[in-house]
């Protein structure tokens, strides 16, 4: 396959950017898409420029860290897959592929196509954590009677792997998808119960202060989602959070 | 890099959810009442009898107020909502396929809320003012005649072309607020919330094609 890529490229935090074209030949349709620019990079270190900058790691579709607005869509065309997963065979021969860095100014770009995604981060050091006793007699998790239904939801929830797709889609760069399914994650376990009220206020009062958007329920979040997590979490969330400012004494 | 703001994200989606849900229990109880223009629904002494008492009964009065400050303050909030959305994302994608994620008009809530918001003045205008403040001819019981002037309005024929626009523009807003703003207020679940989703669909064209019946109905009835 022969390929016309279209790349941002930006040398810095501050450096403007632009599109760049590049094209690439002899692409086998077995690649996956990070191998296909692992590939165009080898040209251009041989041709003496500068490599273009992705964020990759796992490759296997669990780290998050691969992330890339594909034609248009966060880790490109398919449904439930990063960009790791993504592979050349969904393109046909001929094709412009246009890749950028996702956008949100809450996601700074650092250079070229990686993103700065700590903000995710500071909202769960804000409370996407159970306090637990470490003195050595713990309690087996498993002698806590969770029911079916929520274990299974709390782990849908727990799916997430933080890539940032959902922000990136969502045409207000809302952090909604990512914070609600933390919050969600621990609010339907009893062990999350206790830090259940603070939780949900700190987290959204950190997703605000990020800079994220607002969520309009448009429900592409859902949709890019590598790990499909269901809009049902945003709606828990929103509940949480309106318990939570009615009942909190702060 | 963060927004400078007075409201949680959250709370000031509960204001758009409860604003918007209010003025979707105002459409019904407007189009109620407004079905009688159609000609053959209702008599012209009868729908301005029914203009009074939508405009004096004090129940109705303090409702009415309620409905102002809630067209207003959703308005407001979503103008807030919008400049903040814009902040968050302040350079565009070159290429975005968004049609493959979400629907039309989900997307573009703002634009059709101003086209919606647009009309609500030029509409409080035509009728809402005159009627309150206008010169209006009496009928044979004596009341103000809004009958006469609502007729006469529609039966210009850009100024009904202007109506059905601004429908076709709402009932867009309404399939995807009315459930939207069910999901803003944490009310999802996995029984009813498919159910909510076909009423908002169901609403948003039944409310507006409806609506629209009136104005062209009394154009060509003429």
């Amino acid at each position: 396959m022969n390929l016309n890529l279209k790349i941002w490229r930006q040398s810095s935090p501050n450096d403007k950017g632009k599109m760049a074209d590049y094209k690439i030949t002899d692409v086998s349709p077995d690649m996956s898409f990070l191998e296909m620019l692992d590939v165009l990079n080898n040209q251009l270190i041989e041709a003496g420029d500068e490599p273009i900058a992705f964020d990759h790691d796992c490759r296997e579709g669990i780290c998050g860290m691969c992330s890339l607005y594909i034609n248009g869509e966060a880790h490109g065309p398919g449904k439930g897959i990063t960009t790791c997963q993504l592979h050349m065979r969904s393109f046909k021969d001929g094709d412009t592929i246009y890749i950028e860095p996702w956008r949100a100014s809450a996601f700074p770009v650092i250079k070229d196509l990686v993103v700065d995604r700590t903000a995710f981060d500071r909202v769960m050091s804000a409370g996407g954590f159970v306090s637990v006793n470490t003195s050595g007699r713990t309690q087996d998790a498993n002698n806590i009677p969770v029911p079916k239904e929520d274990a299974d939801k709390a782990f849908d929830a727990a799916t997430c792997i933080g890539c940032g797709a959902c922000v990136a889609s969502c045409k207000n760069s809302s952090a909604m998808l990512f914070v609600s399914a933390k919050v969600s994650q621990l609010a339907l376990l009893p062990q999350g119960k206790v830090e259940r009220t603070e939780r949900v206020l700190n987290m959204v009062k950190q997703m605000d202060e990020e800079g994220f958007g607002n969520c309009s329920n448009t429900g592409a979040c859902e949709v890019e989602c590598p790990k499909e997590i269901s809009l049902e979490n945003i709606a828990r969330m929103n509940r949480e959070y309106l318990v939570a400012s009615v009942s909190s004494e702060k | 890099m963060s927004n400078n703001r007075s409201l949680a994200s959250i709370t000031q989606k509960v204001l758009m959810a409860l604003t918007g849900l209010f003025l979707c229990t105002f459409l019904v109880v407007h189009l109620a009442g407004n079905l009688q223009l159609i000609p053959g629904m209702g008599t012209r002494e009868g729908f301005n009898e029914y203009a009074l008492f939508m405009t004096t009964f004090p129940l109705i009065k303090i409702v009415s107020y309620g409905l102002y400050a809630s067209i207003v303050l959703h308005a407001i909030v979503a103008l807030i909502l919008t400049v903040q959305n814009n902040k968050a994302r302040p350079i565009r994608y070159a290429k975005n396929n968004a049609a493959a994620n979400s629907s039309w008009a989900s997307r573009n809530m703002g634009l059709l809320g101003t086209v919606i918001l647009a009309f609500i003045i030029i509409h409080m205008k035509s009728f809402w003012a005159e009627y309150h403040w206008g010169s209006l001819p009496l009928d044979a019981n004596g009341n103000k005649d809004l009958y006469e002037i609502t007729v006469t309005a529609f039966q210009q024929w850009w100024y009904s072309l202007l109506y059905v626009i601004s429908m076709v523009a709402l009932a867009f807003h309404l399939m995807h607020g009315f459930q939207s703003g069910f999901q803003s207020l944490g009310l999802s679940h996995a029984k009813y919330t498919p159910i909510i989703k076909k009423v908002s669909m169901a609403f948003g064209i039944i409310i507006c094609l409806l609506f629209a019946i009136i104005p062209i109905s009394i154009y060509f009835a003429q």
